[in-house]
Parts: structure tokens; C-alpha cells; sequence
């Protein structure tokens, strides 16, 4: 009971706050904007030459600002604006109309999904076991070959070393596709040949996630394994006599894992916002390439449909992650 | 300075501090430069590097040296702004967190989480867009400043917790120090060196920021940066046609940035810790 | 078998630090020579820093850098043969710690993992030592054990953060006797208690070494507690045992200046005379002065104390002193 009142209400009073506070924010950002998104598609229809009376233009506006959630005072947008977010619909992409916002990001996620979940555990499991052996061997000379790799790789930006792994693999050697998610002009289908495409175009900047993916959590692990080695009740397991090896895992790992997953858990914004950038080097069909289409074009609903989305995304994987916690940690458990 | 000669002893803080160094004595040569850094077609168009033009020119007709130095001086400049007024705001939000306790500073902490946990990203590009063409240097260090604060505000309010706790608080309030003075006098020499390392790391996060700003085009293209100078050089197809000196160097001096920066602070906390400064001892 | 348990002989522990560039050696034991007996409680007393703690690590080949063995040996009476443990490989000496010798540890409030329940930390130490088919037996001899201690069995279901400091004390030391060690270390179990629990846990400590008729190894600043449990006394002063006689004798009759204003000090029912302590401070271990550790604070100091470190001379079988003063003045009765 104690637990349900110390951890887990607060946890959900936070993840709905932070929701609110951020899709208020979404709402209001675009709508400081000097711009009328509403002028703007009607002059952009009308420079391709279409052409309509009065009468219907009046009513072609009206139809407009509703569909753009621009209809009445700003706090009727804003509870049409909450009514829309629950039943999914992010409105029109003002650029791409009439396209609702909807398909394209459907298209778009299950890239970005796919990378990102692939390249966030591959690196959170390869950084934490490489740098918890290396916490433990601190001594040994390849832990500290590691750290000096790692030290220079990590401060490292993805998109900056994602250009340079573009201008050494793709170009200098080309062994590697420039762009895109698949050859141009394939089709979806699961067999093996698109398989290997979608994987091939897919690895340069899965690589570029992965090396500095891990090379963060190399080092915080590798610290953090120092400090629990130091820990009095790894002192006083040696001092009982306990196998090596028991006190590595029980005794040392689990106890580490503890502040990495706390630390995954707040890094998953910068994580995904790496991600995206890194799609738009490689011109990866994710999200990242539809928020920079999105921002070229001045397409503000997609954006916002875009950020509304991360967010949620975003603050429930963190949810998620702290609900979990508490199965590692029996502190937080039995308060 | 004892301080400086310990620090030396460890070569991550040496070779950062000669790397900023360099950096800096190219920003300064910028005040020297022959050109304007906004014209075009001042010199002859994409030239190798030679002993005339040091880094080659680039397609707009820019000498890529001069270029660099004014690349270099802006992001230091957006640097240093939007890291000192985020400094300001951290310490601020996390010595009132941590002094006052309670209600006041579980609001601001939560206030602080939330900026945490949101994808900053999306939000600052949104804002972006809004003041677009209006992108002065100083607009974009304001920007980047209001959302910089939050996790060194949690770790400033971390140390004043510590901090408030220890016997000579209670022998200071009950001699009678006033509270502004306490936070002032006793504990800035103990959160001195902290906001310093964390200084160091936003100017990190504020450079790689500008960088993905002006890569989406959001930032003033005609003020030289080193996200402007990347972005240029994109947009003109540099890799395509070749001419790797105009999109190498700003992706280089990015990275030894980075790399410098990163080191700098990583010494620098090391040091203050004495944990790990122990650790350094000895074996 | 009159052979003692554990012998040291000459025993030098020095902690060696490299402070940017300069070295500082603080020479926590130095010159020690100690033999323990069997079923005997063996005190240690002395004022902080003056090398205790150093010297139970020494006793139980804990010694890691920047601690370091400088000179002397350790022996323990294994079976009936005395080994040298600096002969033992690391292998053989985890085997011999908790069955042979047991530490409890100062401060147990954050000795045991936080994230496994106790009965996983008793099964980590009973499992270590003893395998197999004997583990159930050991593993309800431990639950015996717990019972005859006043420990409801209840609390190996719980985790150490749910258990109070003096609880925590008491759980460590059913560990430490868990597998009847020939000999048990004891590094200031009652401080950071209230006094209540202090009697509960010394209680406890008396129980076991009645039962179990071993060698206990007690270090306590605390002369009160001396006083109730030890049987012998040794008196620790800057690294050095200065003086070693039975507890009665120890209070009775001190020889050594450092002793007798360490009886001096301690509070007398019905003697309201206020207590003198030796004036000064000890000395800082890395800046030891020559000769006599204790000669600056001395009121009977010679010119030999100021230059030679005083020789133990023994004043009968249980009695010895480490004093020039104390020697002169058995050196004048014997003709």
C-alpha cells in the first residue's frame, strides 16, 4: 500500500501533468505564429491556378479553419484541440494537403520504431556489459584501451559522426548505400532480398546510434561498477568469503543495473532526438525525415502532430521504465 | 596555482585545454580577417587548399580559413551566452529547491522533470520556426538558455541538500546569518566548482544544438557558424562533387570542440571529486 | 593445546598514499606481536586512529592496496598445524575465512546487499563454504541458530532496509558464528548503537563465545564494554600495543602512562572527582615522532624515550609493557 502512495501515484500524477503541460505547449507554440496557416493554403492553391467564386471561397475557408483547428476563440480550439488528440486526429498536413497528419506519420514510425528500439538495447546491453567487466577489471590494459576510444567517441554528437561514417562508407569506400530505407523503387514484401535492402541501408546509421550509444553507457557503467565495487557490502562479501563470480553478479551487477536503468530512463529524450537527426543525414524515411520535410515546408500541423506524438511516446516509455524499476529494486518496493 | 599545475598532471585536461586554446586563438584572429564573412564571391570558387587560401574556398566564393575563424568565434559566442544564462536560471531554480524544501521545491523540481522528460528538441524547433528570419546570435543563446537549466538545476539543489544538512549551517543560522548571505557566502565556494563543470557541458549541448538548428535551417544562414558553415556546404552538394575541404572542416573543428569541451569538464569534476581523486592515488 | 590461535610476529601494515607527487606512509601497525589463546574473549582497546582497524584487516589478510604488508607474519592454528597466511593462495584463504575465522564489521548498517533478501545473503555464505547435500543441514542450523539468539526466524524473509541498526548488528553477528570459526573478529560492534541495544548485542557476543568456546577478538574504544566481556586486554596506542594484561589487571593495576590515564579518564560510581585525560593529542600516524610514540604527552618522558622505541618487557606470564620507565624500574629489583 505504502508503495502504491509513494511511488506509483506520483509517478502517474507526473506522467499526466507533464502530458498536459507539453501538448499545451504544442497547442499554443504554432498559434503565436504572425502567419495565417488558412491564407497561406489558399494562396498556395491559388498559385497553382485554382480558382473559386466568392460564395465558395467563404465557405472553402470556414471548412478550412476547421479542419486546422481554427474555429472560434482560442479556448474553444483548445478544447477542440484536446477532443481531436483523444480520438487520433492530429488534423491536415497544411503542406501536403489534404493528407491527413495520421498517414504520414503511420508510414513514417515503424522506421524510426524499428531503428530506435534495435539501436537503444543493442547499445544499452553491449555498453553496460563491455563497461561493467571493464569497471571491474579497471586495471587491466584493454579496459582503459576502451575508455580512451570511448572518451573521444562519446562528447561526439550522432549526426556529426553519422556524416563522417557517411563520407568514409558511402563515399570514400563505398560499400554502403547513401540514402533512403530501401533501393528506389522496391516494394514491401517480406523476402529475404528486402530483408537484406531495408537492413543494408539501415546500417550505417544504425551504426553511427550504436557505437555512441554504447560508448555512454560503457562509461557510466564502468563508473558506476567502480563505485559499487567500493561499496561496504562487496567489501564485507569478500570478507565472507563468497566465490568471485557470485559476487560479480549478485553482488556487484545487480546493484549497477540499478542507476542505469534510471539513467536510460532519462535519457530517452535525447536518445530519440538523436535518432531523428540522424534519419535526416541519411535521408532515412522515418520521422525525422517528415519533421525535416515538415520544417521546409512550413508545414505546422505535421509538426505539431509529430511533437504531440513524441511526447506522449516519450513520457510513457519512461513510464514504463519506472514501472519496472521497482521489480529490480526492492527499496523502492517496500517502502 | 596549485589547482592548474594538479590539473595538468592529467593529459585529458591538458590536451582539452591546448585544443580550446587553438580554438580560441582562431576566433580572435577572426578580428583580423580581410573579408567579410557575409559576401559571396569575394574570392575564386572552389580552390583546393593552398598557401593562399589555407582550407580551399567553398562554392559561394568564401574563403573556408576566414570563414572558419568566424564559424568559430559565433558558436563560442552562442556558447557562452546561452550556457552562463542557463547557469543563472540553474542555480537560481536549484538553491531555492534546495534551501527552502517543501512544497516550493517540489514544484520546482517537477517543474524541472518536466523539461526533462519532454523531447526539448521538438519544442526549441517549433519555437524556431517562429523567430526564423528575426535570428540574431544573442536570440538563439536566449533560447537556448531557457532550455538548458534543468538538469543542473537538479544537481546544484542536490548539493544544497548536502550542504544543508552539515553542522555549519545550523551554526550559521544561529548566529544569525540571514539567508541570502548563508547561500552566498558559505555555500557558493562548495557549488562554485560544480556550476563550472556544468558550464562547460551546456556549452557542449548549446554547440550541438546550433549545429542541428542550422542544419534544419532554422537559424539566420548568413551569420557564420559552424552548424551554418555544415549546412552550406550540404545544400551545395560539397560530398557529392567533391570538395571535402569545405564540409571536413567544420565537421572537424565541431568535433575537436566537442571532444575539448568534454575532456575539459571530465578532468575537471574528476579532480573535484574526492573519490575518484583518491582513487588516482596510491596503488 | 596451549598453542595460541592466531600469532603475529613483528606484523607492519602501512598504508603508502600518492598525494600529486608527494608520498605519505601512515603506519597504522607497527611492530605488533599478539597471541591469541583459545576460548578466550582478546580485547583491543586504544583511541581513534590508532590503528585498530588496520590491524583486524591485517589479522584477517584483508590487506589491499593502498594498504600494504611491510614486514611480520600472521599465523593461524588450522586443525594442529600453524600456517603462515602470507603462504596461502587466495583461494585457500577464502576456504578458511567464515569457517576458521569470521569478521563482523563496524557499522553494519550498509554491510549487506540491498537487493536480495537475508536468506539469500545467509544462503551466500553458507553455500560459499559449505556445498551440497550439508548445505540444507547448515541452512537449518542456521535458522538454529538465528532462534537461539532471540532473531525471529521471520526476518530472513526481509530485506536489510527493512531492519533496524541494532537488528542489522545482531543479524551480522549470527553470520559471523555461523559456521563455529575457530576465531571471530569483532571491529567496534556496539558503536553508533543506543545504549540499550549495546548490551543486547554484547549479551549475544558473550553467548556465543560460551557456546561455541572460541577465540573472540573484540575491538572497542569503549573501556565499559572491555570491561564486561574481554578476559585480556591489549592496549593500543599510534600503531604500537603498548600494554597487555588480563582485565583486572588492565584496571587494577595499569603500568604504562598511556593506560593509567586511560583508567584515569573513565567515569567511578561515588567518585565525583573530575576525570583527567592525557593532555595533547595522539599523533598523526604519517608524522610519527622518534622513539616512544607517546613521549610528547608523557609526564615521566627520559631522554631514552625521546630516541628508542621501548622493547616489551614482560612483568610476569600475562603481563606485558612496552615503556622504558616500566623497564628501568624492573631492571633495578632484579639484582
Amino acid at each position: 500500500m505504502a508503495f502504491i502512495k509513494g511511488y506509483l501515484i506520483p509517478r502517474l500524477i507526473q506522467y499526466i501533468l507533464v502530458i498536459f503541460l507539453g501538448l499545451t505547449a504544442v497547442f499554443i507554440i504554432p498559434r503565436l505564429t504572425p502567419t495565417d496557416p488558412v491564407n497561406r493554403t489558399i494562396t498556395q492553391l491559388r498559385s497553382m491556378g485554382s480558382y473559386l467564386d466568392p460564395a465558395s471561397m467563404n465557405a472553402f475557408i470556414e471548412d478550412l479553419n476547421e479542419l486546422y483547428g481554427l474555429e472560434g476563440s482560442t479556448l474553444e480550439q483548445y478544447g477542440a484541440f484536446w477532443k481531436r488528440l483523444f480520438k487520433g486526429d492530429f488534423g491536415v498536413s497544411y503542406f501536403q494537403f489534404p493528407t491527413p497528419v495520421n498517414q504520414l506519420i503511420k508510414t513514417a514510425i515503424p522506421w524510426t520504431l524499428g531503428m530506435l528500439l534495435m539501436t537503444t538495447v543493442l547499445s544499452w546491453i553491449l555498453g553496460n556489459i563491455i563497461g561493467g567487466l571493464a569497471g571491474y577489471f579497471s586495471r587491466s590494459q584493454w579496459s582503459r584501451i576502451i575508455d580512451t576510444f570511448t572518451m573521444i567517441i562519446r562528447p561526439i554528437p550522432y549526426y556529426i559522426f553519422a556524416f563522417a561514417l557517411l563520407l568514409l562508407l558511402a563515399y570514400v569506400i563505398p560499400i554502403f548505400p547513401v540514402s533512403g530505407g530501401t533501393g528506389i523503387g522496391r516494394q514491401f514484401a517480406l523476402n529475404l532480398p528486402y530483408i537484406l535492402d531495408v537492413l543494408r541501408h539501415a546500417f550505417l546509421p544504425a551504426l553511427s546510434l550504436v557505437l555512441i550509444g554504447s560508448a555512454v553507457w560503457f562509461q557510466t557503467m564502468k563508473l558506476v561498477v567502480q563505485n559499487v565495487n567500493a561499496e561496504d557490502f562487496v567489501q564485507y562479501a569478500k570478507f565472507g568469503g563468497i566465490r568471485e563470480r557470485r559476487i560479480a553478479s549478485k553482488y556487484v551487477i545487480r546493484n549497477a543495473m540499478l542507476p542505469q536503468i534510471t539513467s536510460l530512463a532519462l535519457s530517452i529524450g535525447q536518445i530519440f532526438s538523436g535518432a531523428l537527426i540522424t534519419e535526416i543525414v541519411f535521408s532515412y524515411p522515418g520521422l525525422g525525415m517528415l519533421l525535416y520535410n515538415a520544417i521546409i515546408t512550413g508545414d505546422y500541423n505535421l509538426i505539431m502532430g509529430i511533437t504531440a506524438l513524441s511526447i506522449v511516446g516519450i513520457t510513457t516509455a519512461i513510464l514504463i521504465l519506472d514501472l519496472l524499476y521497482p521489480l529490480f529494486d526492492p527499496r523502492v518496493r517496500y517502502i | 596555482m596549485r589547482i592548474l599545475k594538479d590539473l595538468f598532471e592529467d593529459y585529458r585536461f591538458s590536451v582539452s585545454f591546448s585544443i580550446l586554446g587553438i580554438l580560441l586563438i582562431l576566433a580572435i584572429l577572426s578580428l583580423f580577417s580581410p573579408y567579410d564573412p557575409t559576401l559571396w564571391g569575394t574570392v575564386p570558387r572552389d580552390l583546393k587548399p593552398s598557401w593562399t587560401y589555407l582550407l580551399g574556398t567553398n562554392s559561394k566564393g568564401q574563403d573556408i580559413f576566414w570563414q572558419a575563424t568566424f564559424a568559430i568565434r559565433n558558436s563560442l559566442v552562442i556558447a557562452v551566452i546561452a550556457a552562463s544564462l542557463s547557469r543563472v536560471i540553474a542555480v537560481l531554480v536549484g538553491m531555492v529547491a534546495g534551501y527552502k524544501g517543501g512544497k516550493t521545491g517540489t514544484v520546482l523540481m517537477f517543474l524541472s522533470d518536466v523539461f526533462l522528460v519532454i523531447p526539448l528538441f521538438l519544442i526549441i524547433v517549433m519555437l524556431a520556426m517562429l523567430v526564423r528570419e528575426k535570428m540574431t546570435l544573442v536570440t538563439l543563446g536566449l533560447l537556448l538558455a531557457v532550455f538548458g537549466w534543468a538538469w543542473d538545476a537538479r544537481v546544484i539543489r542536490s548539493q544544497i541538500l548536502s550542504l544543508r544538512e552539515r553542522g555549519f549551517t545550523q551554526t550559521a543560522i544561529l548566529s544569525g546569518t540571514g539567508t541570502v548571505r548563508l547561500v552566498l557566502n558559505e555555500y557558493m565556494p562548495f557549488a562554485t566548482p560544480l556550476i563550472f563543470s556544468t558550464l562547460i557541458n551546456n556549452m557542449a549541448w548549446v554547440v550541438g544544438l546550433e549545429i542541428t538548428l542550422a542544419f534544419l535551417g532554422l537559424v539566420n544562414m548568413e551569420i557564420p557558424t559552424l552548424g551554418t558553415m555544415l549546412q552550406w556546404a550540404i545544400s551545395y552538394q560539397a560530398i557529392l562533387l567533391g570538395y571535402w575541404w569545405w564540409i571536413l572542416t567544420p565537421i572537424i573543428l565541431s568535433i575537436l570542440l566537442f571532444v575539448a569541451l568534454y575532456w575539459l569538464s571530465v578532468s575537471i569534476s574528476e579532480y573535484l571529486d574526492p573519490r575518484t581523486r583518491i582513487q588516482r592515488v596510491g596503488t | 593445546m596451549n598453542e595460541p590461535v592466531l600469532r603475529t610476529e613483528q606484523l607492519k601494515a602501512f598504508y603508502v598514499l600518492d598525494v600529486h607527487g608527494d608520498q605519505k606512509v601512515v603506519k597504522a601497525v607497527n611492530e605488533v606481536n599478539l597471541e591469541i589463546r583459545i576460548n578466550e574473549v582478546y580485547g583491543i582497546a586504544g583511541e581513534s586512529g590508532c590503528g585498530k582497524s588496520t590491524l583486524l584487516k591485517a589479522l584477517y589478510g584483508a590487506v589491499e592496496p593502498p594498504l600494504r604488508l611491510m614486514g611480520g607474519k600472521v599465523y593461524y592454528l588450522v586443525g594442529d598445524s600453524e600456517l603462515d597466511i602470507s603462504s596461502l593462495s587466495p583461494e585457500e584463504k577464502r576456504k578458511l575465512r567464515w569457517e576458521h575465522i569470521s569478521y563482523v564489521p563496524q557499522g553494519s548498517m550498509s554491510v549487506l546487499n540491498p537487493v536480495i533478501k537475508l536468506r539469500e545473503t545467509f544462503s551466500d555464505f553458507i553455500g560459499s563454504h559449505v556445498s551440497g547435500k550439508t548445505r540444507g543441514e547448515a541452512f537449518e542450523i542456521a535458522k538454529g541458530r538465528l532462534s537461539e539468539l532471540g532473531l525471529p526466524i521471520k526476518i530472513l524473509d526481509a530485506y536489510p532496509h527493512q531492519l533496524s541498526g541494532g537488528m542489522k548488528q545482531r543479524v551480522t553477528i549470527a553470520l559471523a558464528a555461523l559456521l563455529k570459526p575457530r576465531i571471530i573478529i569483532c571491529d567496534e560492534p556496539t558503536t553508533a548503537l543506543d545504549v540499550v541495544v549495546q548490551r543486547g548485542v554484547v549479551q549475544l557476543l558473550k553467548d556465543i563465545q560460551k557456546k561455541l568456546e572460541n577465540s573472540i577478538i573484540l575491538v572497542t574504544h569503549d573501556m565499559g564494554i572491555q570491561a564486561n566481556v574481554a578476559d585480556r586486554i591489549a592496549i593500543m596506542y599510534a600503531g604500537k600495543i603498548v600494554e597487555e594484561a588480563s582485565t583486572e589487571t588492565i584496571f587494577s593495576d595499569p603500568q604504562h602512562p598511556y593506560t593509567r590515564y586511560l583508567i584515569n579518564s573513565l567515569p567511578r560510581f561515588g567518585d565525583k572527582a573530575p576525570r583527567e585525560s592525557a593532555p595533547g593529542n595522539p599523533p598523526l600516524l604519517s608524522k610519527l615522532p622518534d622513539g616512544c610514540p607517546f613521549h610528547p604527552r608523557c609526564p615521566y618522558a627520559m631522554d631514552i624515550c625521546k630516541q628508542q622505541m621501548p622493547d616489551t618487557h614482560a612483568l610476569s606470564v600475562n603481563h606485558k609493557v612496552a615503556c622504558w620507565l616500566v623497564a628501568e624500574r624492573e631492571d633495578a629489583k632484579t639484582p
